[in-house]
């Protein structure tokens, strides 16, 4: 007999999202993903100001802050052919790589480390071997035995309060954590000091965009003016702090992160190795340009499809071809004036709700139906993942040595064959890994803003098309970013200076919606297919997998049994 | 807690029971619980809920980049912060479970804090367990002591409810009566502005002094033009023509390319962001007037106030300030007397005490 397991909200996630998946004899054998929260941000765009679109897109996410701003201005300035100086360019880059590396680490501690630290469990470390630990795995300073003593007392305090705050009722106990006391104590103590180092990485954003979250962007450059010899530009001060902010992260990201990785994955790789793979096709635009938005091969992370896991090819993406990139909603809550089965290209793209689900309070989706405000983007009909995973890969099978380096070195210190990165714990690692390429990234970038303007190169705009009479009558384009989450993209169609229509086709799309007309499923749905629950009241696994998507939207989960009568609540309202 | 349970005609033995409950409740060995009856006895960290519905997150990132306090120190040592999606280890039905025990355990003393606009055009556009918003936030106003609306989304319904606000996004004192709310405004608040309102609740025990509007004066009584480190520039003339020009790399004034530091009242000029790094104006860009309601509406961004409707073109960024202060002095008015009638029926409901009472 299978039972139906609803989680929701899922939390540890921006946004809202269901699951519900029912299981059978201890394993999940059919998952559904369902975004329950909309907002219509693309119909608002509708008859707006073009160089404004940034900011309104930008709050699509205050988690992967900038993503959108960064995806919009360049799907105007490919909209009118504008390019950017290279200071613009350096500075983009930056933007990017400070993302990348608070939005990782906070994923990694405070949204996806609970599924594996158990907090309650660190009480009973002896501080000494934790030290012990830490000064065998990395040189941080902060190791010493009184530190984690100090820390395991404040700790205990507060656990004895009774009042348990954002740990209360986590899953402590489970018999899934893996980790020894004093490791989890270690845990504990970087979740601490991570939360306070990541008010630090983003002073990058504030000097470049002014604050965040929500830095500002601009359409044909960066808003801030450099200026050596002036107080009220970027000057040396400003440059010499952003060098600095950078320094300290790189040195959080090798000492802490990178080796926290490494020793949480050694005690689960044997099984989360081999749990969650799910889709075999993976999909990355690429990012971080070299030499303009054009030239892709000269991206720091290349652009490519993967197909069916072979590594020894590397699939060409094309963006604007209307036969590539469609966006489906037969179990989406929209319609299409042709037809329930079509799909589009988001140029044609059309964002029109038809709520047909449950009258709420319901306890289940009509999963046969339409379940979910996500549509389904499929790349020549086929559900793709996207990701770090599929970034590293698309790296790793380009041949690009960087990739190579450190896949390799990650995989020789666990001692797992290339087959653990199709998995839970192969996405966790390949975040990860892609934070010490851009940690070191961040540098090159840095230097080369630094010489740019030491030969006398102070441009941050482009104003020749600033000016809407200067544009054509109507324009279209995209803008192509990678989001920490995966391959994100912008369509704008611009008439008479004005956007007439808008797409977005975000990471958490391609990931996180509900199967397409073929039935295929999305990447959530199927890595969950398999993964074993051990107390179905407690379903720390298919928190663990999910999680490792690092989902940008909100979640749920109930029990059923085959012919979907229900069986046990779960809800308790 | 001790007191009021013996208050309520338990005996100690039943506390005693009570608190080994708890520990079983918690995981805890039986060793642990002598403690729990010790912490029992003593004061409560003020619980706090915390909802999202229709938003970004920008909100709860920005409330964990506060330097002072810095948010560790808040979670553990000042708040029990007892729901929040973002941060909290529980899913699903253990979720909810914390929501419903401490909506029970801590009727009338905790503190709801809302991010996110409600959608009422359906309510079904936004759902959490199955739930809607609109539902759940009726719920937890319910047994709460005072309301903390996060963020533009919670005080004016931000960028879903620009125009044509297509879920009918709602903020929050549009749907509850009867309750003190603050709203913090900006997209998002600034870290340490909200850190700062959460800090004065603590210390000195009330409600802050709010505006018309039912903002914190402490941070919300300046224009950002007015505490803007280039207003010597506005009032000398000198002005940004385009972005990156020679002005712009002199740090003139960005009045012309849009600024609405005229008409926004917010702390980025005298606070900063992230500690006192940066502001939009200081890094180039003019401000878009995000801690006002309705200004996705006020735009294009890039075009300068003057030349807009309603102002005419020889009006200075002053007189439009006035303008601007008018209605919100006439907002204070009508608040005041709106907030004095909602008081005595609130004072004679036994809801909260006259003493107590700043809002």
């Amino acid at each position: 007999m299978a039972k139906r397991i609803v989680i929701d909200p899922v939390t540890r996630i921006e946004g809202h999202l269901r699951v519900e998946v029912e299981i059978r004899d201890g394993h999940i054998i059919d998952a559904y993903s369902s975004g329950t929260m909309v907002r219509g941000i693309e119909k608002i765009l509708k008859g707006r100001d073009p160089r404004d679109a940034w900011a309104f897109t930008e709050r699509v996410c205050g988690v992967c802050t900038t993503v959108h701003a960064l995806a919009s201005v360049r799907s105007v300035e490919d909209a009118l052919g504008i390019v950017v100086p290279p200071n613009a360019e350096m500075i983009r880059n930056l933007m990017f790589c400070t993302q990348y590396m608070h939005d990782h680490v906070v994923h990694f501690y405070h949204l996806h480390a609970l599924d594996w630290v158990d907090v309650v469990s660190a009480l009973k470390a002896d501080p000494a071997e934790t030290s012990r630990i830490a000064m065998s795995i990395s040189h941080w300073p902060k190791s010493s035995t009184g530190y984690f003593s100090d820390l395991q007392k404040r700790l205990t305090r507060f656990v004895e309060s009774g009042q348990l705050g954002i740990f209360q009722n986590g899953y402590w106990g489970h018999k899934a954590y893996k980790l020894p006391p004093e490791v989890n104590l270690l845990a504990v103590a970087h979740y601490l000091e991570a939360l306070e180092w990541q008010k630090e990485i983003v002073k990058v954003h504030t000097i470049l965009g002014g604050k965040n979250p929500h830095p500002n962007y601009l359409v044909g450059g960066v808003p801030c003016a450099i200026n050596i010899d002036e107080e009220n530009a970027l000057n040396s001060e400003r440059l010499a702090k952003i060098g600095t902010l950078l320094k300290e992260a790189q040195t959080f990201v090798e000492q802490v992160y990178i080796p926290d990785l490494l020793a949480v994955a050694s005690f689960y790789k044997n099984e989360w190795g081999a749990i969650g793979g799910g889709l075999e096709n993976y999909l990355a635009y690429g990012d971080l340009p070299l030499n303009g938005i054009r030239d892709a091969t000269m991206f720091k992370f290349p652009r490519g499809i993967i197909m069916n896991r072979n590594l020894s090819e590397v699939l060409e993406v094309d963006a604007t071809s209307a036969d590539e990139i469609q966006e489906f909603i037969a179990h989406s809550w929209y319609e299409y004036p042709d037809g329930n089965e079509a799909g589009k290209h988001p140029w044609e793209g059309e964002t029109m709700f038809n709520y047909t689900g449950p009258e709420p309070p319901y306890e289940q989706l009509n999963v046969e139906g339409k379940y979910s405000w996500l549509k389904t983007p499929r790349w020549k009909g086929n559900p793709m993942e996207v990701g770090p995973l599929a970034r590293m890969l698309v790296g790793f099978a380009s041949g690009k040595d960087e990739f190579r380096e450190v896949v390799t070195f990650a995989l020789k210190k666990l001692d797992v064959p290339v087959e653990a990165l199709f998995s839970t714990l192969g996405r966790t690692a390949a975040r990860g890994l892609e934070t010490k390429l851009i940690a070191g990234w961040a540098q090159e970038f840095y230097d080369q803003l630094l010489n740019n303007i030491r030969t006398g190169d102070h441009r941050t705009f482009n104003h020749e098309k600033w000016d809407p009479r200067l544009w054509p009558d109507e324009a279209k384009g995209v803008g192509l970013s990678e989001a920490p989450r995966g391959a994100l993209a912008h369509w704008i169609r611009i008439k008479d200076s004005l956007i007439d229509n808008y797409q977005m086709v975000v990471p958490s799309t391609w990931n996180a919606s509900p199967r397409d007309p073929k039935g295929q499923r999305s990447a959530y749905e199927a890595s969950l297919l398999g993964t074993p629950v051990d107390d179905p009241e407690k379903p720390l696994e298919i928190l663990r997998t999910i999680h490792s998507f690092d989902p940008c939207i909100a979640c749920a989960v109930h029990l059923y049994d085959e012919k979907g009568t229900y069986v046990h609540q779960i809800q308790v309202f | 807690m001790y007191e009021e349970i013996i208050e309520k005609g338990y005996s100690r033995r039943d506390f005693l029971r009570f608190c080994g409950m708890m520990g079983a409740f918690l995981g805890l060995e039986y060793s642990g619980v002598g403690q729990i009856v010790k912490a029992m006895e003593t004061k409560t960290r003020i619980p706090v809920i915390w909802l999202h519905f229709q938003e970004c997150t920008c909100c709860s990132e920005s409330f964990i980049r506060s330097s002072h306090p810095i948010v560790a120190d808040i979670l553990l040592d000042k708040v029990s912060l007892d729901y929040t999606e973002t941060l909290m280890a529980a899913a699903g039905y253990q979720a909810e479970e914390n929501l419903h025990n401490t909506m029970e355990k801590y009727k009338g003393e905790y503190l709801l804090m809302v991010e996110g606009s409600i959608p009422v055009k359906n309510k079904a556009y936004c759902c959490i367990g199955g739930r809607t918003a609109y539902d759940i936030l009726k719920e937890a106003v319910e047994g709460a002591k005072g309301i903390i609306a996060w963020g533009n989304c919670a005080v004016s319904g931000c960028v879903q409810g620009a125009s044509p606000n297509p879920t009918g996004a709602t903020p929050v004192h549009k749907l509850v009566r009867g309750k003190p709310i603050i709203n913090v405004q900006g997209c998002p608040p600034i870290a340490e502005v909200m850190a700062g309102v959460v800090v004065y609740l603590l210390t000195f025990d009330r409600f802050p002094e709010l505006d018309g509007l039912g903002r914190p004066k402490a941070f919300f009584s300046r224009r950002v033009h007015d505490t803007c480190y280039r207003r010597p520039n506005f009032d000398a003339g000198l002005f940004v023509e385009t972005f990156d020009d020679e002005n712009a790399r002199k740090g003139y004034c960005l009045y012309k390319m849009g600024c609405r530091g005229p008409v926004t009242y917010n702390s980025c000029g005298v606070i900063r962001w992230n500690n006192g790094t940066s502001f939009p104006i200081q890094s180039g860009h003019p401000c878009i007037g995000c801690s006002e309601a309705n200004f996705w509406d006020n735009g294009p961004f890039y075009k300068h106030l003057a030349s807009f409707p309603g102002f005419g073109i020889e009006t200075t960024a002053d007189d439009i300030g006035l303008a601007v202060g008018a209605v919100t002095v006439a907002g204070i008015a009508a608040h005041a007397i709106a907030t004095n009638i909602r008081k005595r029926k609130m004072i004679r409901e036994g809801i909260i005490h006259p003493e107590e009472d700043n809002d």
